[in-house]
């Protein structure tokens, strides 16, 4: 990649401009974005408590978290079951309601976008679904099962493991209608009105056929766009978490890589240790999302 | 009569030429899954919006309802009494989520703005790279970079400012690439017109391209507003004086079943200011959102 001096010296005066105006942006994002990721890797493979500098020791580390660190496993094995599950339907009912919210008149249409979208930008009201599942009588979910006579007594919610994760699938579900839901609703409002016309001539006979051969294709960038925002936000689930189930949870049942994260990075400052368990939720991540954006490109 | 009747006819051919591919039954299946679905998504809210309103007496029915007999502000004033009570005045802490916000928003915009538009609108060495790296950014989420942000944070000696929490916002690379994307639309004569009449690229980007992205950065201004207004501070800040309003409310709302009442009225507030940003802002944001999309 190494070139001579006199078309470096040249191109930085064609376009001098140019790298200016990034440079500002440029610098930010080095030092908070990039600097931080190759910081982590290195950090990885040493041990760090603040305190003293950190010393080398190798792959010990990644040994210990992948062979030794049983709360991890849970940690990943809860990840990657919460991904799996609010990843995937948390996409389709972006884009399943962005494509029925298409079919209404424009006053309705914003009025129920807005409905759809709220939860995402309600900041902490979602602990309000702490009261639903309270433990105690009070609870919404609790008084109704019991007066309607399903359960006996009142169920611990969040103190039962095997109810914790199906709440805050629930939970992660309701707030999950974000920035590709916008980008769906967007992208249907933008596909050319002719297409469908043309191919009701064609013989395109019903609503599943025009989304299936008219729809989906012409949005694809913006579906791209949405896959990569719900797996990353799918696999990054924590203060929702910490939260509602509380820290650490009954029997790990609610811990995820980041409270796995935030319990050594800011609990145990075991910072080595945090970084490697950083890195590792970052190649997950870049992987899921490479991974994702092949298949999209290959349906297409 | 018949006039009606014609009318009523020529309206429901209308509909009909207008609704192709679409049968009675798919509408009124998806219009209930819709409904379902709306309600959801609402329920929680409402309880919320209604649980602030409830007085003490009210909270403590067995099962809880959706509705208030008795409506009272009683526990917006009984906030306001604990308020009083706090060693750093309220509007300290709204002041300190006001600046972050402010300042954050400003230079995601600014920045943002001024970075995307050579990389939309010109080729040259390094701007591939350059847009590669951007989109491969948006695939993971800053809390990975937490612990080393946290340690150059404090060898900048930018710990416990506003600026720790304030720059990694700016650095985030969804805001670039959304007005990135927007940008690439704009004809390409338009900024040969500018070059003609001898303006330089930072000319063009502030007087031509900037009043033509209004809605890609109204877009930007909502998205940061919501995410800096949500910001609790985390470890980045621990003076008292420069935490922002939602730690404070935070702390409040853990208080068990007695402050159900108070902490509605706090979630209630808290979610007011980005809602009614939303609702006036909506067809800008979906404008944008148009142009989102990952090329393939």
């Amino acid at each position: 990649m190494k070139k001579n001096k006199e078309p470096l010296a040249l191109t930085w005066k064609r376009h001098k401009s140019k790298y200016l105006m990034i440079a500002p942006f440029a610098i930010i994002f080095l030092v908070f974005t990039l600097i931080p990721i190759v910081v982590s890797i290195v950090l990885s493979f040493t041990s760090f408590n603040m305190v003293e500098a950190p010393h080398f020791n190798g792959l010990t580390n990644y040994i210990n978290l992948l062979v030794r660190d049983d709360v991890f496993l849970i940690a990943v094995k809860n990840t990657l079951l919460f991904a799996l599950i609010t990843g995937p339907i948390s996409y389709i009912m972006c884009f399943l309601f962005a494509w029925l919210i298409n079919e209404l008149p424009p006053i309705p249409r914003s009025i129920i976008t807005l409905v759809f979208y709220a939860p995402s930008i309600s900041g902490n009201a979602y602990m309000i679904w702490k009261l639903i599942f309270s433990s105690d009588t009070y609870g919404w979910a609790n008084a109704w099962l019991l007066k309607l006579g399903f359960i006996k007594s009142r169920i611990l919610w969040f103190e039962t493991a095997d109810y914790i994760m199906p709440i805050l699938i629930i939970v992660q579900l309701w707030l999950s209608l974000g920035v590709s839901f916008l980008a769906f609703i967007a992208g249907l409002q933008n596909v050319d009105k002719s297409w469908y016309e043309a191919a009701a001539v064609e013989g395109v006979k019903n609503r599943w056929q025009e989304l299936w051969y008219i729809t989906l294709p012409s949005m694809k960038p913006q579906l791209m766009f949405g896959a990569v925002m719900q797996i990353t936000s799918s696999l990054s689930v924590s203060q929702l978490s910490i939260d509602l189930a509380g820290f650490p949870s009954a029997n790990y049942a609610g811990h995820t890589i980041l409270t796995h994260l935030h319990d050594y990075g800011n609990i145990r400052y075991e910072l080595g240790y945090a970084c490697t368990i950083a890195v590792v939720l970052f190649f997950i991540m870049l992987l899921c999302n490479i991974i994702v954006q092949k298949l999209l490109r290959k349906l297409g | 009569m018949r006039k009606f009747c014609r009318f009523l006819a020529s309206k429901l051919r209308a509909r009909k030429i207008r609704r192709r591919n679409r049968s009675l039954l798919g509408d009124i299946g998806l219009t209930l899954v819709l409904a379902f679905f709306g309600l959801f998504s609402l329920f929680p809210l409402i309880f919320t919006v209604v649980n602030a309103f409830k007085p003490l007496s009210e909270i403590f029915i067995i099962p809880p309802k959706m509705s208030v007999e008795n409506p009272t502000l009683n526990n917006f004033f009984d906030l306001a009494t604990i308020v009083e009570s706090f060693q750093v005045p309220l509007s300290r802490y709204i002041f300190n989520t006001g600046m972050i916000t402010c300042l954050g928003t400003l230079g995601t915009v600014l920045l943002g703005s001024m970075a995307a538009f050579p990389l939309a609108k010109y080729t040259f060495p390094g701007s591939k790279l350059m847009s590669n790296i951007i989109v491969y950014a948006l695939m993971f989420n800053t809390s990975v970079t937490a612990i080393p942000n946290y340690l150059i944070m404090s060898k900048l000696a930018l710990v416990d400012t506003y600026w720790a929490v304030i720059l990694p916002a700016v650095g985030s690379t969804l805001g670039l690439y959304l007005m990135k994307n927007f940008m690439v639309q704009i004809p390409d004569e338009m900024l040969e017109a500018a070059k003609i009449d001898g303006a330089g690229e930072f000319k063009t980007y502030w007087s031509v391209v900037m009043p033509l992205c209004k809605p890609a950065w109204i877009t930007l201004i909502i998205l940061s507003f919501q995410q800096m207004w949500g910001t609790t501070g985390g470890v980045f800040i621990y003076t008292e004086e420069l935490k922002p309003v939602t730690y404070v409310l935070q702390q409040m709302v853990s208080g068990g079943i007695s402050r159900t009442g108070v902490s509605s009225a706090i979630s209630l507030i808290m979610l007011m200011v980005p809602v009614t940003v939303f609702i006036f802002s909506q067809s800008k944001v979906i404008e944008t959102m148009a142009t989102s999309g990952v090329k393939g």
